[in-house]
């Protein structure tokens, strides 16, 4: 069977049938509304109320999918409607009509009588098997007849019933993993999206995020560049004068000479610490030294709150990953640090599911949001290129909760030789 | 003195084996990765050794790590680590054992080449030398409040100084001040941030960075 759920447990199996049902009725209730706005669209004003069918339809066929995805984890049903322009009605009924998904949103209300049947065939087979067996004990007391031909009126007559009963619940047992798993696949055909609409969603994000990382990758690179030719390079400069400037005064006036090449060792040491700056803010060392587990904890020895930090990794990301969550999680405790107003913070990072799942928790006064200036939009962009995602919740009063998820493997644990030979 | 010293740039490394050969250093092995310092510590158990951080094969902490490992095989051998970037973890990790003849600097550090010699043989007499760019992050990260707060601008210079390191005469050259008041304001500090005293100037030292360190 194609839809083997591993929801088992009859029970579990009622109720998930009884919720998908009653999206079923939700939907078809809807058809009046959709008549409605289709036939006044044809004057302006079912315009905004296309707008409000198609969200609602959209809603409740959101949570069709949710439970199709939850009863197999492993066939989700992903929903793929087209990004919605924020304003202008005419653009969004405009969307809303030339989306591939809405016909078939449609075509998942029209067909709610027939879905509503093969979820619940079977179950009234089980209920009338149940009826004909208390017939047969009990109701044939104060019930004339069954089917009009079975009139009993002894006890032992009555038990006649039992063989209809049997039969009945025979079927019942028969036909419910058949209707079941008609059920599911006919529910996922519709609404699922079709292979073409899910690569063409994916195209679009891909194409998005790649735009985004070449953006932020070129920006990065001036900024490189800008601070290596005002820092460095500019006191490398310096420093070659005051050298050579020193070899030409160095026999005719020593205690000169002397004093400039203190200045250009001092302005050696400059360059140096501002090279080092720069190359924290590229990668930072600790980081390829000990990876994501050991720079966390480097990063919150340093920083002014207290920070926990509990790790569970078995291995480490790819390098792109490592220094992606790095920066995303010491962005996220500046945050924390500048405006949260918190007193302690904590850093939890696991892998599971191939994923990397980090949480950053802190007891400040929450209302962190993610405003497109804000840089936790930044950091969302930033991790959308990895297919990561950001995830917050921060109630007015606190606390602030971001969770980040990366999409990655674990490579095997690095073995220094020096522990091996140790 | 002998010494030990673990560089893999060869003209890093060769400019530190002038340096130190100089200034009565013997320079009894020069290796360039990890597995071979660790080897050339246990064999030749030098007065002190030099050791890059990021060295071969991996690139990581070999350095460190080889440092580490020698010091669980011989308590206290004096290991002074030189890194471009310093991180509070790892002055951490080198403190933790508490065995002192530790150091952890900058290689800018090396600059100064009377300091530079100067902490090396603090760290062969079983001191410790501490970057002041770890201090002052561990001071900065313990001042909004608490005990550190309490301290005058003068003894939160003398704790930096300390804390680096130095012993009360060197502090007093540094600050322009007797070692009497040095003294006195090491009694201060000591009180002020509840830590039991001590005549020894290492264990001082330890107790100062510990307390710093939180730990």
């Amino acid at each position: 069977m194609a839809t083997t759920s591993p929801r088992t447990g009859p029970l579990t199996h009622l109720a998930y049938t009884l919720l998908l049902v009653s999206h079923n009725t939700a939907a078809f209730l809807l058809t009046p509304l959709v008549l409605a706005s289709s036939l006044l669209t044809l004057i302006w004003i079912g315009l905004p109320f296309t707008i409000l069918t198609a969200t609602t339809l959209r809603t409740i066929a959101n949570a069709q999918r949710t439970t199709l995805t939850h009863l197999n984890p492993h066939q989700p049903v992903p929903a793929t409607y087209r990004p919605m322009p924020p304003t202008g009605v005419h653009a969004r009924v405009r969307v809303i009509l030339t989306d591939p998904a809405t016909w078939r949103d449609i075509l998942w209300l029209a067909s709610a009588p027939l879905l509503t049947l093969l979820a619940l065939l079977s179950y009234t087979l089980y209920a009338h098997a149940l009826y004909q067996t208390l017939y047969a004990l009990i109701l044939w007391r104060h019930t004339p007849g069954l089917y009009g031909f079975i009139t009993p009126h002894t006890p032992t007559e009555a038990l006649l019933a039992l063989i209809p009963a049997a039969l009945t619940l025979l079927l019942a047992h028969f036909l419910h993993p058949l209707t079941t798993s008609a059920h599911h696949k006919l529910a996922r055909i519709i609404l699922a999206p079709s292979e073409k609409a899910r690569l063409t969603a994916r195209v679009a994000h891909l194409a998005t995020s790649r735009a985004d990382t070449i953006d932020t990758q070129a920006a990065e690179i001036r900024r490189i560049e800008r601070d290596l030719h005002d820092g460095a390079q500019a006191r490398l400069v310096a420093l070659g004068m005051n050298l050579a400037m020193a070899e030409q005064i160095v026999d005719t006036n020593p205690h000169n000479a002397k004093h400039m090449l203190a200045e250009a060792r001092e302005t050696t040491r400059r360059a140096l610490t501002e090279l080092r700056d720069l190359v924290r803010g590229i990668h930072p060392p600790v980081l390829v030294e000990r990876g994501l587990d050991g720079a966390v904890h480097a990063l919150a020895l340093t920083h002014h709150l207290p920070i926990t930090v509990t790790t569970n990794l078995n291995g480490r990301p790819a390098d792109p990953v490592e220094s992606a969550a790095y920066f995303a999680i010491a962005e996220l405790l500046t945050n924390t640090a500048k405006h949260a107003h918190a007193t302690h913070a904590w850093v939890h990072i696991n892998h599971g599911r191939q994923r990397l799942v980090t949480t950053i928790t802190d007891n400040g006064q929450g209302g962190a949001k993610p405003t497109p200036e804000s840089g936790l939009t930044g950091i969302a962009r930033r991790l959308d290129s990895f297919d990561g995602t950001m995830n917050i919740t921060s109630p007015h009063g606190g606390p602030t909760i971001v969770t980040l998820e990366i999409p990655c493997a674990l490579s095997s644990p690095k073995t220094l030789p020096s522990s091996a030979t140790a | 003195m002998r010494v030990v010293i673990a560089e893999d740039l060869a003209l890093l490394r060769d400019g530190l084996i002038r340096l130190l050969e100089a200034h009565t250093f013997t320079v009894v092995a020069a290796v360039d990765n990890g597995p071979d310092l660790h080897t050339a510590l246990i064999d030749h158990k030098p007065d002190v050794a030099v050791v890059d951080v990021r060295l071969p094969p991996t690139f990581t902490d070999e350095g460190l790590q080889a440092a580490i490992g020698a010091r669980t095989q011989i308590p206290g051998l004096p290991i002074l680590v030189l890194s471009q970037h310093v991180e509070q973890l790892y002055a951490r990790e080198l403190l933790s054992d508490d065995a002192g003849g530790v150091g952890y600097l900058l290689k800018d550090r090396v600059f100064d080449i009377n300091q530079f010699i100067e902490a090396i043989r603090r760290v062969a007499a079983g001191g410790t030398a501490m970057d002041p760019a770890v201090i002052s992050q561990l001071l900065a990260r313990q001042d909004q409040s608490g005990p550190l707060a309490q301290l005058t601008p003068r003894e939160r210079e003398v704790l930096a100084e300390m804390a680096e390191g130095r012993s009360n005469s060197a502090i007093a050259g540094r600050l322009y001040i007797t070692e009497k008041a040095i003294s006195k304001h090491i009694n201060n500090i000591f009180t002020k941030l509840d830590l039991p005293p001590s005549s020894d100037d290492s264990r001082r030292v330890l107790a100062v960075l510990a307390y710093l360190n939180g730990q």
